[in-house]
């Protein structure tokens, strides 16, 4: 099933970002999401994901199906790397780290302390765990921030092999993947300023 | 649920997890209690439920802070709330997580630092079966607090204010269940209401939480 966005309104604190958003990423097909900072490319892939509302519009087709990849990894220094990466696979009832282990070259880190990471080993940790998930659509923010050349290559290989599996991509990023994606600019779908001062009537 | 269970009792018991906290606290209240109100064996024996149980309430209020706190500023609870977990369900192993580490010890070191108080023999048992039973619903009060607060920096004063009004009537009954006890009277009545208020507590509180959790996470 495809995810298809409608006519999708997003805010952040009640303001309104982006307006009048519609796309469709049907199985297979990877979307790219360009724009300047600020655009509101994080705010559009959280109202995606389900983790806020979105101010009119409509999402089709993410419910229980997203897997999500913010700036921060949620990464537990205290664990080590294959004890990370099985908790999130448990959480998702899936066992087998392994494939996401070799997948982002992590096998001899496995079991070092997530904590003695750098910074770009912990990114690779953080995509890993979107093999363990299992799920069908990934929602990608910034994926390849801290990464080297080296690293961004196995990424786009694992989007690559995710998509042929019938999967699907939304990746907010700056830098070209080399994947054969759609790509949608953010930036005329700006909002005009005004304050939307009904968002968070319900709490007032 | 079992998953994050487990990584939650792992995180707290391994290095910088904070486990044993509440329980120095906890130690370092009793202890410094009769210096501050002086050796009068009668008078220790007279204020030891009230102590026992507002130490451990103290205690248990001193970790909440970090309960989801955590969790949200390394992005794992963003990533949580898109799994297939229910938030609800996350607070409440989040809070049995903390139950276990926290309130769990607290309620078997109870009775250890009773001899301190000079804690009268007949008190012992209802102490701890008070604690048992109280205890649970400190935990998931908190939790609530927690979610109440995850996204504020430094939300712990504000938690604590927050939190401490509801832990009211657990202290009141848990106290008077162990005082009774010492006076060998009848316990049954505040165990009882005890019991009532920590059933209630765990049938409603995860829910409330999991709405605010839901609002502090957009």
């Amino acid at each position: 099933m495809e995810l298809t966005v409608t006519d999708l309104a997003v805010g952040r604190g009640g303001v309104p970002v982006l307006a009048g958003v519609s796309f469709a990423v049907a199985p297979g097909a990877a979307l790219v999401l360009r724009g300047p900072n600020g655009a509101g490319k994080t705010t559009l892939l959280r109202t995606v994901a389900g983790l806020q509302e979105p101010m009119a519009g409509t999402v089709h087709g993410a419910e229980d199906r997203v897997a999500y990849a913010a700036h921060a990894d949620g990464i537990k220094g205290a664990l080590s790397v294959a004890e990370n990466l099985a908790f999130w696979a448990s959480v998702f009832g899936q066992s087998d780290i392994e494939a996401a282990l070799r997948a982002f070259d992590l096998e001899a880190l496995r079991n070092r302390r997530a904590a003695a990471l750098s910074a770009g080993q912990k990114r690779r940790l953080g995509l890993a765990r979107m093999r363990v998930t299992g799920r069908a659509i990934w929602v990608l923010d910034e994926p390849t921030v801290s990464l080297d050349a080296a690293s961004v290559a196995l990424f786009a290989e694992a989007v690559r092999a995710h998509l042929a599996a019938g999967g699907m991509a939304l990746i907010a990023t700056h830098i070209d993947l080399g994947l054969d994606a759609q790509v949608l600019d953010v930036a005329p779908f700006r909002a005009p300023a005004q304050a939307m001062a009904a968002a968070d009537e319900v709490f007032l | 649920m079992r998953a994050l269970f487990v990584r939650d009792l792992r995180l707290a018991l391994r290095a910088g997890g904070g486990f044993g906290l509440g329980l120095a606290f906890f130690l370092i209240v009793v202890v410094l209690v009769p210096f501050s109100v002086g050796p009068e064996p009668a008078l220790l024996a007279r204020i030891a439920p009230g102590v026992l149980w507002l130490g451990a309430l103290l205690s248990c209020l001193l970790s909440l802070d970090r309960l989801l706190a955590v969790d949200f500023e390394d992005g794992a609870l963003d990533l949580l709330a898109t799994s297939p977990l229910p938030l609800e369900g996350i607070v409440v192993v989040k809070a049995a997580a903390h139950w276990v580490t926290t309130g769990l010890p607290l309620v078997l070191v109870a009775p250890v630092l009773g001899v301190l108080l000079n804690l009268p023999a007949p008190g012992f048992g209802v102490l701890v079966l008070s604690l048992g039973i109280g205890t649970p619903a400190l935990s998931t009060i908190g939790a609530f607090g927690a979610a109440l607060t995850v996204g504020i920096k430094r939300g712990g004063l504000l938690l604590s204010l927050l939190v401490l009004p509801l832990y009211v009537p657990t202290l009141i009954f848990g106290a008077e269940a162990a005082r009774r006890a010492v006076l060998g009277l009848d316990v049954s009545t505040p165990l009882m209401l005890l019991g009532g208020i920590t059933a209630g507590v765990l049938a409603f509180m995860p829910f409330a939480a999991g709405v605010v959790l839901r609002v502090n996470l957009r």
